[in-house]
Order: C-alpha cells, then sequence, then structure tokens
C-alpha cells in the first residue's frame, strides 16, 4: 500500500501508531525533532502505578515501529494545503505529499524558573520532577547527598492551575507522580521525613488511590494541604519553606534537605508552531483542539489530520497508547473510505 | 441516648440557616470570589496574618457560612498591602474584594 502517512512527533503515541500502522500493512514516517525516540517516557525511570520500568515500554515501541520511515532530528519547514492533500517540506529538504497526517508532538514540561519564588535554579537544593527522574535514572545529582536526606518536600501544582503562571488547568499526572516518587526517595532514604504540600489530591486512575494509601500508611508520607507561598535558603544551604497548613489553619514552616517541584504538562510550543502551519485550531488551554472533545478526541476539525496522546491535553501513558491504537484504526478506515 | 459529644448549637454550621443575602451582593460585584480553592497563599503571604490571624482564605469560607462578625472582625487587621493579590494563584483581586466586603457588610463592622 502506497499511501503515505505523515506522524509528526516520535514519542510513545507517535510509536504505537506507527506500529499499528504497520501491522495494518501500511509504512507511516515518523518526523521526530530530537535525536532519540521515546518522548518524555524516555526521560521517566518507573512507571506509576506499578512501576514499570519506563526504557521497557520505550523499547518495545521501538523494536514493534523500526520498520517505519524514521526521520530523527528533522522538524516541519512548512505544510502547503493542496487540492485534497497536504504538502510537508522537512527540514532537511524532503518533501512529502500526504492525505494524512497525525499529531502526536505531546506536551513540555513547565519550566520551573519562570516560578521564581519556588527557587529553581536559584537555591541549591531545588529540583524539578524531571531532574528527580534523572537522578532515579543515573544515581547522579549534585542535589542529593546520600549523607544528609534527612527532610524532602514536593510541591504539587507548580505551573499548573495558576493564573500567574497562565495555565489554569491541572496537569493531572503530576498528584500520582508526587507519590510515586515520594515512596521511591523513601525507599532509598528510609530516615527522611518526606511532606507533599497539595491543594487538592487527583487520584483518578486505576489503583491511584491504593497507591495513596500505601503512601500514607506504609511510608509514612506526610500530606500538608496547603500551597507553598516561599521558599528561602538558610546559611547551610538547606531550603525554608512557608505555607498555610489550611486544615489547621495555622502557618506551617519547614526546613529541608531538598525541594522536589511538580512541574505541570503544558502545550508544546512546537506542536503549536506546526499547528498553525497547518491551520488547525488551538483550544483554551492551549492545547490542540480537537473536533469534539467527548466524541471526537482524536480528530481535528481538518479533513486528513489526526491526534493522539498529550498534544490535547495532559495524559498518562495507557491513555496516550489508547489514543494511538484508536488514531491508527480511524487512519486505515479514512484511507478506506477514500479508495 | 446521649454520650454527651454533641455539638454545641452554636459552633455547628447550620446551612439551612445561613442567610446569604449579602454573599450573593457581594459575588455580583465580585464574580471571582467564588473561584478561590482555599490554597492558603493569600495567608501564608499575608504580613498581618502572623500577628492579628487575618487570613483573606477564612474570609471567604466565613462568609459563605454565615460566620459574618468573625469574618469582619478578621479583616480589621488588613493594611491593604495586596500582597495576597499578588499571590492567588486563581488571579483574584483579593484587595478589591476586600474593599467590596467592608463596603456591602459595612453596618456589621459598627
Ligand atoms: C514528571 C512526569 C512523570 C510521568 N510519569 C508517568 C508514569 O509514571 N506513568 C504514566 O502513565 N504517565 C506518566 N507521565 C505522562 C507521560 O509522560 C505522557 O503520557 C507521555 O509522555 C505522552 O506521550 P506523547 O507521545 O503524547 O508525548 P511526548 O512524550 O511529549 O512525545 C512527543 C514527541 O514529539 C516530538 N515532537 C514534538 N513536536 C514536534 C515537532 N514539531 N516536530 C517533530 N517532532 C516533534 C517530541 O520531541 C517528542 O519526542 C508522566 C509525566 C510527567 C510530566
Ligand atoms: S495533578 Fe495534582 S499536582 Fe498536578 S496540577 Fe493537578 S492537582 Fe496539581
Ligand atoms: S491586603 Fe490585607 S489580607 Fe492581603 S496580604 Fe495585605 S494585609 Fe493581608
Ligand atoms: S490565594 Fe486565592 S485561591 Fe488561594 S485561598 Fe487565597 S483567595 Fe483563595
Amino acid at each position: 500500500m502506497k499511501e503515505n502517512i505523515v506522524i509528526v512527533g516520535g514519542g510513545i503515541a507517535g510509536l504505537e501508531a506507527a506500529a499499528q500502522l504497520l501491522e495494518l500493512g501500511y509504512k507511516p514516517i515518523i518526523i521526530e525533532k530530537s535525536d532519540r525516540l521515546g518522548g518524555h517516557v524516555a526521560d521517566w525511570n518507573c512507571l506509576f502505578p506499578d512501576m514499570s520500568p519506563a526504557k521497557d515500554v520505550v523499547s518495545s515501541l521501538i523494536a514493534r515501529s523500526a520498520e517505519a520511515n524514521i526521520f530523527l532530528n528533522t522538524e516541519i519547514s512548512f505544510v502547503n494545503k493542496l487540492k485534497d492533500s497536504y504538502n510537508i517540506m522537512l527540514s532537511n529538504g524532503i518533501s512529502i505529499i500526504t492525505r494524512i497526517i497525525l499529531m502526536t508532538t505531546g506536551f513540555s514540561l513547565f519550566d520551573a524558573s519562570k516560578k521564581e519564588e519556588y527557587g529553581y535554579g536559584i537555591y541549591d537544593q531545588v529540583m524539578t520532577n524531571r531532574d528527580l527522574e534523572d537522578w532515579f535514572n543515573t544515581g547522579d545529582d549534585k542535589r542529593i547527598n546520600d549523607s544528609a536526606m534527612n527532610a524532602v518536600g514536593f510541591v504539587h501544582c507548580v505551573g499548573s492551575r495558576d493564573e500567574k503562571a497562565r495555565n489554569s488547568q491541572c496537569s493531572k499526572v503530576c498528584c500520582i507522580t508526587a507519590i510515586k516518587q515520594a515512596i521511591e526517595l523513601k525507599q532509598k532514604f528510609p530516615d527522611a521525613m518526606i511532606y507533599c504540600f497539595y491543594m487538592d489530591l487527583r487520584m483518578f486512575g486505576k489503583k491511584y488511590e491504593d497507591f495513596y494509601i500505601n503512601a500514607q500508611r506504609d511510608y509514612g508520607i506526610r500530606f500538608i494541604r496547603g500551597r507553598v507561598s516561599e521558599v528561602g535558603e538558610n546559611i547551610d544551604g538547606r531550603v525554608i519553606v512557608k505555607a498555610e497548613d489550611t486544615l489547621s489553619g495555622k502557618p506551617v514552616k519547614v526546613t529541608l534537605d531538598l525541594l522536589v517541584l511538580m512541574a505541570g504538562m503544558v502545550c508544546n510550543p512546537d506542536s503549536t508552531k506546526v499547528a498553525n502551519m497547518a491551520r488547525l485550531p488551538i483550544d483554551s488551554d492551549g492545547f490542540l483542539k480537537s473536533k469534539d472533545n467527548v466524541a471526537d478526541i482524536i480528530e481535528s476539525p481538518k479533513e486528513g489530520v489526526f491526534y493522539a496522546g498529550a498534544c490535547t491535553g495532559p495524559k498518562t501513558v495507557p491513555e496516550t497508547l489508547a489514543e494511538a491504537r484508536a488514531a491508527a484504526l480511524k487512519i486505515y478506515l479514512y484511507i478506506k473510505g477514500l479508495e | 441516648m446521649d454520650f454527651g459529644f454533641k455539638l454545641s448549637p452554636s459552633s455547628a454550621i447550620n446551612l439551612d440557616k445561613v442567610d446569604l443575602e449579602k454573599f450573593e451582593e457581594l459575588h455580583r460585584a465580585e464574580p471571582d470570589v467564588y473561584k478561590c480553592m482555599a490554597c492558603g497563599s493569600c495567608t501564608s503571604t499575608c504580613p498581618a496574618n502572623k500577628y492579628s490571624g487575618m487570613s483573606m482564605r477564612k474570609v471567604i469560607l466565613a462568609l459563605q457560612r454565615g460566620k459574618e462578625k468573625e469574618a469582619v472582625s478578621m479583616m480589621r487587621n488588613c493594611m491593604l498591602c495586596g500582597k495576597c493579590t499578588m499571590v492567588c494563584p486563581r488571579g483574584i483581586n483579593t484587595r478589591h474584594l476586600i474593599l467590596s466586603i467592608c463596603r456591602i457588610y459595612e453596618e456589621d463592622v459598627k
């Protein structure tokens, strides 16, 4: 089958869709901006809720999609709408005529240094959820000192649910990620006190609530309901965190050896760039706008353009994979309809 | 049977009896008042909180629970510095809200 299918983004959504389309007999083209496949999941260590190794998920996807035409380090330079197809020019000079585009451009992690009051990039002992995943993978981060990890804090909703950060929506995965990372740190440092500063805990997924109960009962993670308002540093470089403990109605202050900021999922500017070229609409949350947010999340309002994964909003790995499979089937039926 | 653990009637909030007329007036003037998610950022940064217990979060809650006196007496300690407005993640103009509360609940203040 000669039909060209262009998949923009080689994260797990793009790879899963490609693998399915290969099984259906097509040879999709994956355009990936970075120098490697797997997107964000390739940066994570273990995945909630079962602590499955992220690298297993990514390597099996890469193996299953290996037969696709994959362009790494490649971006889209422009998209022209022809009569019943699109002409896509790539940054490597290749141009492709296609009737089908699948957007799997994913999300961006909120840049935590924009919330200066949390001191990321200013105080030594402040890191993000991504930095912590990195440490789980490499064991190398000067902020984590094996002999002095007595107290650690997690700040929920960093750059999410925050109109000052121009992002009012909830990133959905960071509550459960905080709990996962808190448990993992507690396993590494059993004597450390670990606090989560939250406003609401959103344990929406399968087994997430159990994970939360584990964190409370088996690991003694302390949950404090209040948004961190201020972070400072003392003379020995430890961080001082202030918040209102809204349940007791009293101000709280705690000195920590490490502060982890749960940076949220925001729309990816590279996604918006391609959307503008292809004249795809943007939703009020900044992510790509689907034809319908209930019935047609994987369809764009444009003929032949489909979506899968976090490019339409915060999503977990299983949700992303399910959408990618659904998009592959949709594309298959769409091509059948054209014949 | 009486175990002697009954809520004392004065501390219980009876939502059937709470009169929200003024709060509705406040809401018309300050539609954002309903956006509060009780995160406590305002309270935590409030310079008046430390010595007086002033808490914007508590004021917004108390007004909706019919505890107007409590709210208004807390507000007497506000210096209108506006720090709470700077930190509110829901973008509520709390300083402006305080002025509207003062206007609408004026007679309670006396
Ligand atoms: C800290 C953190 C931890 C998480 N942990 C878990 C977990 O344990 N379990 C779980 O279920 N979920 C987890 N998630 C969610 C998970 O990361 C997402 O579900 C997943 O990354 C979505 O995959 P995606 O392919 O849609 O997007 P992405 O992973 O963002 O991949 C998008 C890909 O597209 C590429 N791209 C973007 N724009 C362009 C362009 N214009 N041209 C070419 N290429 C482009 C990018 O380089 C990237 O490779 C976590 C999220 C965060 C933030
Ligand atoms: S998932 Fe939790 S931490 Fe993340 S934005 Fe939503 S409420 Fe905040
Ligand atoms: S304006 Fe009033 S309530 Fe707000 S921070 Fe200042 S003193 Fe506190
Ligand atoms: S900072 Fe804003 S949202 Fe948070 S408790 Fe105060 S008024 Fe409510």
